[in-house]
């Protein structure tokens, strides 16, 4: 059990990180991470040693996460233009705008991008711990990351996008 | 040059040869560049938002209870009590020698957690209720017909003002008391008798760090049951071989005589 413990605390920073960026702010964060890791830790039995502890860790927070969203839908509003933020005249990123950008992206796209961009999980393990094919992990990164340019320059993102308040 | 190759070279997971082909491809194709290069600022800016967290102190709140590595197995401490009770430790003084001994085996058991020190709570009352109550000649150290100084005494030594409970109504006449060593400082020891000989004592120890309050449980140890409970920093067991039903009438005249 104390080998598990300390492996299970081994993944918390990744675990804060991912669902810090999914979540879009700390305190909803933490409250992911720590259901995430109640959850786990008490069904830590089922866990493979075999198995990667960290991917395990994130379809649990997965599954969380999807819970919640049906649970409370968040507002949604259609996107106008005064939500965009402003074209990166100069062609550089700016970090924060990226950050707002990353919130206005249906959770499904955001998900994948933050599992294959920020977590660097490889396609298959992501489309294995998603449960969804491996095409559509790479179109919905496809999207994600064109959705996230357009918002970050100042062009209208591909239809359906709604903004996340 | 399909799309899935395009977001796999952003993401460095191209076959060497593959990567080549693609790099030939946004050579030709400055529009393509711009895209896949703003793919891979992206990536950039992510680690840049969100690695510090990385290295964040993590809240404790987010922690789950470290399992108790001083915790010995529960099989090794059912043998230990076998062991114990085997070698005529109830109801014999080679038992207060074997406890040592016991506890030295038991490694961090000094330095275990809350939940382990009340787990001992019983099995030392009970250790001690074997130990003392054959006793013919010397079961207390200060007797009954001393009480007001035998209080005065233990209340000075464990650091609160003790109150033997009367228990004349459940048969059971104070006997007088003795000051014990505890795991975690003095233990008082009450000791009380009926008519027909019956022993009963009532353990009260000191120190107890759960910071919680318990209800009552319940422990036998060979053929003395044991009461138990935590009161703030005491512990309180009563013990008696007496059956379980009889000895909780007992423990609930106790406690309620015991509540301030």
């Amino acid at each position: 059990m104390q080998e598990l413990h300390e492996r299970l605390l081994a993944c918390l920073p990744r675990l804060r990180r991912y669902a810090r960026a999914l979540t879009g702010d700390s305190a909803s964060a933490d409250d992911l991470v720590q259901d995430t890791v109640e959850r786990g830790w008490s069904r830590i039995g089922q866990w493979r040693p075999d198995g990667d502890m960290r991917a395990w860790l994130f379809g649990i927070m997965h599954n969380l996460h999807i819970d919640q969203l049906r649970r409370a839908p968040p507002p949604c509003v259609e996107l106008e233009d005064g939500d965009l933020p402003a074209a990166a005249s100069t062609g550089s990123l700016d970090m924060r705008d990226l950050e707002r950008a990353l919130q206005q992206l249906p959770s499904a796209q955001r998900e994948v991008l933050l599992l294959v961009a920020l977590e660097e999980m490889r396609y298959e393990d992501v489309a294995a711990m998603l449960d969804i094919p491996i095409g559509t992990v790479m179109s919905r990164l496809s999207r994600a990351r064109e959705n996230l340019r357009r918002l970050m320059t100042g062009q209208a993102p591909a239809a359906t996008l709604k903004v996340v308040k | 040059m399909n799309e899935a190759e395009l977001q796999a070279w952003v993401d460095g997971r191209l076959p060497p040869d593959r990567q080549a082909a693609v790099e030939r491809y946004l050579a030709d194709h400055p529009a393509e560049a711009a895209r896949l290069q703003a793919y891979c600022e992206q990536n950039a800016t992510l680690h840049a938002l969100f690695d510090d967290l990385l290295d964040a102190e993590v809240p404790r709140k987010l922690v789950p209870p470290r399992p108790d590595a001083s915790k010995p197995a529960w099989p090794r401490m059912a043998a230990m009590l076998v062991v114990a009770v085997g070698a005529g430790l109830i109801g014999g003084t080679a038992g207060w020698t074997l406890r040592g001994a016991g506890t030295e085996s038991g490694g961090g058991l000094a330095a275990s957690g809350a939940s382990q020190a009340l787990a001992a709570l019983p099995r030392q009352a009970a250790i001690a209720h074997a130990v003392y109550t054959p006793e013919v000649k010397h079961p207390v150290e200060v007797g009954a017909d001393q009480q007001q100084h035998l209080v005065a005494w233990l209340s000075k030594r464990l650091g609160k003002q003790l109150r033997p409970p009367q228990l004349a109504r459940q048969g059971f006449e104070l006997v007088g008391g003795r000051l014990l060593p505890g795991d975690n400082g003095p233990v008082a020891q009450f000791m009380y008798a009926d008519t027909g000989g019956q022993r009963l004592t009532l353990y009260v120890s000191s120190g107890q760090k759960q910071n919680r309050d318990t209800g009552f449980r319940f422990a036998q140890e060979g053929n003395v049951g044991v009461f138990y409970w935590i009161d703030g920093s005491f512990g309180y067991a009563l013990s008696a071989a007496v059956g379980k039903k009889e000895l909780s009438q007992i423990a609930n005249a106790v406690y309620e005589q015991l509540q301030p």
